[in-house]
């Protein structure tokens, strides 16, 4: 036993192995606690259905956040890339090149502001992001004018509505064999790339990577770049999965996703985090609704047992890192 | 028979308002270890800094192995063949020594990604040759966090070393070390002159600047106030010279 706990690979993914044992402690709970629902397969195409939407986003904010920086505006950039998207599929009679493009230039374009705003005005990122919450916000709403668009007559049943969300053997959704892929490729990147290696640089220490040569304000304004690009593509994906844009699209992702980043391990100081982990957060925060109540406790419970699983989570990850220096 | 390597002519750098250097002109030939001295203050980290290519000079002209050159970043100085060697600052603190060694200029494959396999190699020889780590608490999977004083400098020398560089820039690198690490890094700087390499070096302590030095600049707030070579000045004289200007706030000095 002690062999095992002082061995290489427990001593380096110490956090990946708690948040891995966090969760199946909480998938046990939710099946012996209820069994009729967890031994069955409907609600596990329901959590594979709704995890990607904030999963693709969490694995993307995980760079910002072991950057050391926030982005609180990706709810509103999920929210008006959303918008172009439905306008622009509506608009070209279906054309999904289009309008793919088109939303995912916006997204990539917002993510610039921010990065620009941290990095060369030198606005702190919670403020600067804040700011542009509301921006892109409030753009939705003057543009929709407060009502929906349907995009059911230009989407349903085309190829692109296949690729994007429907069900492989009628059983698994497409959005999350996407999520699946691109979690693996983003663990790729942050931590076999040169991209990723700089983004633990920076976020470890500003001054030493400057100093080593990293350009501290490119590696930034990518990291905001590429999670405005992972925000439209979620709101693509939602999109797809409803036929519809409504003006609040997007705004309650803001804090299952940061809290599944957090409750992943990744450091809110910076420098270190994990793919996995938020991955493993994502199944933690995306299941912790519907176990609650399948459990038989009232809805009422879901936002306080969320803050404890948020709390405790973090306090632990504190006293792991307490521990090593 | 001194090849020059480094000179700089008429460096003026401004914060804002604040003129940090003014008409600075050195040089640096081959194969020589010139220490900068001041007061805090003086302008001798940003001296340094423009060296580095962490900050552009407002004014003036670099040259380096002759051609004119004007030192835009960190990774255009140490392709040149200028290293920094930062006391505390060279390292991440939380990444591992494989990752850090090579940050900056990680050996990647034609996408960007990293070639573990000879980064982790090529560490090893680091440790093994060049710094002789040869402990096996220390590995190159250690993060810097667990590395002492010496230890953390040892690396910082070691990668300069290991990328062949032609002026080695040392920021402080004593600072916070035990007697005996001290020594080995007083020991490195003077083995740089065998291998005809050059250096420059800050350091608060005269007793280790005048031992490993060849040549001595003395900055005082922002500009030149004095330049003697080992054998025009003793150690004495060189402390006399660092209290004057200490207590009269300028020295008057005939060069």
């Amino acid at each position: 036993m002690n062999i095992l706990l002082n061995s290489y690979f427990v001593k380096t993914h110490r956090l990946e192995i708690s948040i891995t044992i966090i969760a199946i402690v909480l998938f046990l709970i939710y099946f012996l606690g209820a069994p009729h629902v967890f031994t069955r397969f409907p609600i596990y195409r329901a959590f594979m259905q709704s995890m990607p939407f904030f999963g693709i986003i969490a694995i993307s904010a995980t760079f910002v956040v072991t950057l050391g920086e926030i982005d609180l505006s990706f709810p509103s950039i999920v929210g008006i890339t959303s918008l172009t998207f439905g306008l622009i599929l509506t608009a070209t009679d279906g054309n999904f090149f289009i309008a793919f493009a088109l939303a995912s230039a916006l997204g990539m374009f917002a993510g610039l502001i921010n990065g620009l705003l941290v990095t060369k005005i030198g606005i702190p990122s919670i403020v600067a992001t804040i700011g542009t919450l509301y921006f892109w916000r409030g753009l939705v709403n003057v543009i929709s004018q407060g009502s929906g668009v349907a995009i059911v007559d230009v989407a349903d049943s085309t190829w692109h509505h296949t690729l994007f969300v429907e069900k492989l053997f009628g059983l698994i959704p497409a959005q999350f064999i996407w999520f699946i892929v691109l979690t693996a490729l983003m663990q790729w990147v942050y931590r076999y790339h040169k991209f990723g290696n700089h983004i633990h640089f920076v976020g470890d220490n500003k001054d030493s990577s400057q100093m080593m040569g990293i350009n501290v304000d490119n590696i930034k304004i990518i990291a905001f770049v590429q999670l405005g690009f992972f925000s439209s593509l979620a709101g693509i994906f939602t999109m797809y999965e409803m036929l519809y844009f409504w003006p609040t699209q997007g705004s309650g992702l803001m804090l299952t996703t940061l809290a599944a980043v957090f409750v992943g391990g990744t450091s809110v100081f910076g420098g270190k985090g994990t793919i996995f982990g938020t991955f493993i957060g994502v199944l933690i925060i995306g299941s912790l609704e519907s176990g609650i109540v399948a459990l038989g406790l009232s809805g009422f419970y879901v936002q306080f047992i969320n803050g404890i699983m948020i709390t405790s989570a973090v306090t632990i990850y504190a006293i792991i890192q307490r521990k090593k220096t | 028979m001194t090849e020059e390597l480094l000179q700089l002519r008429n460096i003026y750098k401004n914060f804002g308002n604040v003129k940090v250097l003014k008409d600075v002109n050195i040089k640096i030939n081959k194969g020589e270890v010139v220490a900068l001295i001041g007061d805090n203050g003086a302008g001798k980290s940003t001296l340094i800094k423009v060296i580095t290519g962490v900050h552009r000079p407002t004014s003036g002209q670099v040259s380096f192995k002759g051609e004119e050159v004007v030192i835009k970043s960190v990774a255009q100085s140490r392709k040149m063949g200028i290293e920094a060697v930062y006391q505390e600052r060279a390292l991440c603190d939380q990444q591992e020594l494989w990752r850090n060694i090579f940050a900056g200029r990680e050996i990647t494959n034609a996408f960007g990604f990293l070639n573990i396999k000879k980064q982790r190699k090529e560490a090893e020889k680091i440790l093994r040759d060049y710094i002789g780590f040869t402990s096996k608490a220390i590995t190159v999977d250690s993060t810097i966090m667990g590395l002492s004083g010496g230890e953390k400098q040892g690396v910082a020398f070691g990668r300069s070393l290991y990328f062949d560089s032609d002026l080695i820039v040392l920021d402080e690198p004593t600072m916070g070390l035990s007697i005996q690490e001290t020594e080995k890094v007083l020991n490195f700087v003077k083995g740089l002159k065998k291998e005809n390499k050059s250096a420059i070096f800050i350091d608060h302590n005269i007793i280790h600047v005048y031992g490993a030095a060849d040549r001595f600049i003395i900055l005082d707030r922002g500009e030149v106030v004095g330049e003697f070579n080992k054998d025009e000045i003793s150690r004495e004289e060189l402390v006399q010279k660092m209290i004057q200007l200490h207590e009269s706030g300028k020295i008057k000095v005939e060069a």
